[in-house]
């Protein structure tokens, strides 16, 4: 028969020498191999006192952006949890009254705004359906919690510090995230 | 008249020493588990337990804190005293050894000349075997206890494991005996510490290879852990053990671990003897602090080396480990004895 590639080689059946029946040479062998490995660096990471970095496209919680002058962005349209595919999003509008402007941006704004991180796959969908740049995924993921209900995530866990009154916080928040 | 009097000093001289050699076992065998991990851990490129406290040094503690919390179990099925008795007995065997090992010459304290060792009897490598294979009894009893097949089938392993090795490990001691004469393990190590005589593995490299080997087997370590062979046997004959049960036998493992190697060191390498050096010219009390600090060395040296295999070879097969002890190192070892007679009678003129 034809061989498909060059790659396959012949199994060697030939009996064993005296030292490799002896066995001992090889022990040595491999213990010189395992004590080589003292010195090899570690590539452990001590997880809660160094961290990973992620890559920039990295999809972990979501956050609910403001603008500049802090307003938030979301239209409470639903573009988000209809492109959701976990149905993991749900959220309900309301009216902005008069005196509110300087709280939301546009008329309508979610006055309730729930993520269920048990459902949600992070896929990034919500954040490429928003037309209002209004959510997107950060660089955190979710952290462990001892209840279900402590992971549907309401707007007070979700939204961004305020630019204009706590500037450091919302810059942590944004970390390294894309400018708009 | 006095018909039997009693040297009270000796006494509590001796229980004294009993309470330190004890106590400083298990606390060594404590920290082994301890570097039994961070070993592991080192030639795996891990960093191994490094939480509890500085560079993990509580994680024994912790480990022992938790086995003794967690729920004790029998099993309905078992047989209630035997199966209390096994764990006792492994853990009784294994600290029964350091009584007969010569930790190191004698220290001068209140006027009196205190011996470092328990008891220095004239047959004391015999009782070191006597008492290793008592050994065996834990691991036959536990298992035959728990009234479960994987457990009988490892005890049964571990059983004739144990008993095959024996033989090949006396056969490669008799020929350190013919050279030292005695059965003393303190006569042993004195003559090796006399000057212009080299330590016993090089006069007896082959009679250490074997009795290495056979110690490993008898420690039931890796490559020889078939009793405890988790894939064949689920996790061999302590498997219905919990709580501090189990860790009495993991822990007499340790124990034994430490004890053999003790045991080698004081055949094949000196014992307490410091290489280099004659003891005779240091003061008495520092060279004996000396002398265990040496022989410790030498215990952590060989514990060392044990890890170091156990994460470098595969287990054996049960064929393998039977072809191993009865075909291979029993001829070795009677061949190694032929050598060494012919040798001292040719040296005899």
């Amino acid at each position: 028969m034809q061989a498909l590639t060059n790659r396959s080689k012949a199994v060697s059946r030939k009996p064993m020498s005296f030292m490799e029946r002896l066995y001992l040479p090889s022990i040595v062998k491999g213990m010189a191999i395992t004590f080589s490995h003292i010195f090899k660096k570690q590539p452990t990471i001590r997880y809660p006192e160094q961290t990973r970095q992620f890559s920039p496209v990295f999809r972990g919680l979501h956050v609910l952006n403001r603008d500049a002058e802090g307003r938030e962005r979301c239209t409470a349209c639903g573009l988000c949890a209809v492109a959701c595919p976990a149905e993991a999003i749900t959220m309900e509008a309301a009216e902005r009254l008069p005196g509110e402007e300087n709280l939301y941006r546009e008329e309508k704004y979610a006055a309730r705004y729930e993520i269920n991180m048990l459902r949600c796959i992070f896929c990034g969908l919500c954040e490429e359906a928003c037309p209002k740049d209004a959510i997107y995924l950060s660089e955190t993921f979710a952290p462990s919690n001892f209840t279900r209900k402590g992971f549907i995530y309401g707007k007070k866990d979700l939204l961004i510090p305020d630019p204009a009154t706590e500037p450091e916080a919302y810059a942590k928040a944004r970390g390294g995230e894309r400018t708009n | 008249m006095t018909l039997l009097t009693i040297d009270w000093l000796l006494f509590t001289e001796k229980l004294v020493l009993i309470a330190i050699i004890v106590f400083a076992s298990l606390g060594i065998a404590l920290y082994t588990t301890f570097a039994e991990r961070k070993v592991a851990a080192i030639l795996q490129d891990r960093p191994g337990p490094n939480r509890a406290g500085p560079f993990g040094l509580f994680q024994p503690f912790a480990d022992g804190l938790k086995l003794i919390m967690k729920e004790e179990i029998i099993p309905n099925t078992a047989n209630k005293g035997l199966f209390i008795l096994g764990p006792g007995l492994a853990m009784t065997a294994a600290l029964m050894t350091c009584a007969v090992i010569p930790w190191s010459s004698h220290v001068t304290l209140f006027n009196r000349n205190i011996d470092l060792q328990v008891a220095d009897i004239n047959i004391g490598i015999l009782y070191v075997f006597g008492v290793v294979s008592m050994g065996v009894y834990g691991i036959m009893i536990g298992g035959w206890a728990s009234n479960n097949k994987f457990s009988l089938m490892a005890a049964l392993r571990g059983a004739s494991q144990a008993i095959s090795y024996e033989l090949a490990m006396g056969l490669a001691l008799i020929a350190v005996l013919m050279i030292s004469g005695s059965l003393s393990l303190k006569t042993i190590v004195d003559q090796q510490m006399q000057p212009g005589r080299l330590w016993n593995i090089a006069y007896q490299p082959l009679g250490f290879l074997i009795f290495f080997i056979c110690a490993m087997a008898e420690c039931n370590r890796t490559p020889f852990d078939l009793p405890e062979a988790e894939n064949e046997l689920n996790f061999g004959y302590h498997q219905e053990y919990s709580s501090m049960k189990l860790g009495f036998y993991l822990f007499s493992e340790y124990v034994n671990m430490i004890m053999s190697s003790a045991v080698m060191a004081c055949l094949f390498f000196g014992g307490f003897d410091i290489p280099f050096l004659d003891e005779k010219t240091l003061a008495p009390n520092l060279a004996a602090v000396l002398g265990v600090a040496a022989l410790l060395t030498k215990i952590v040296i060989f514990i060392f080396v044990f890890m170091w295999i156990r994460w470098t070879i595969p287990r054996f097969r049960y064929d393998q480990l039977m072809n191993l002890g009865w075909k291979k190192l029993i001829p070795l070892a009677l061949l190694n004895m032929l050598l060494t007679g012919a040798f001292i009678l040719w040296k005899q003129g």
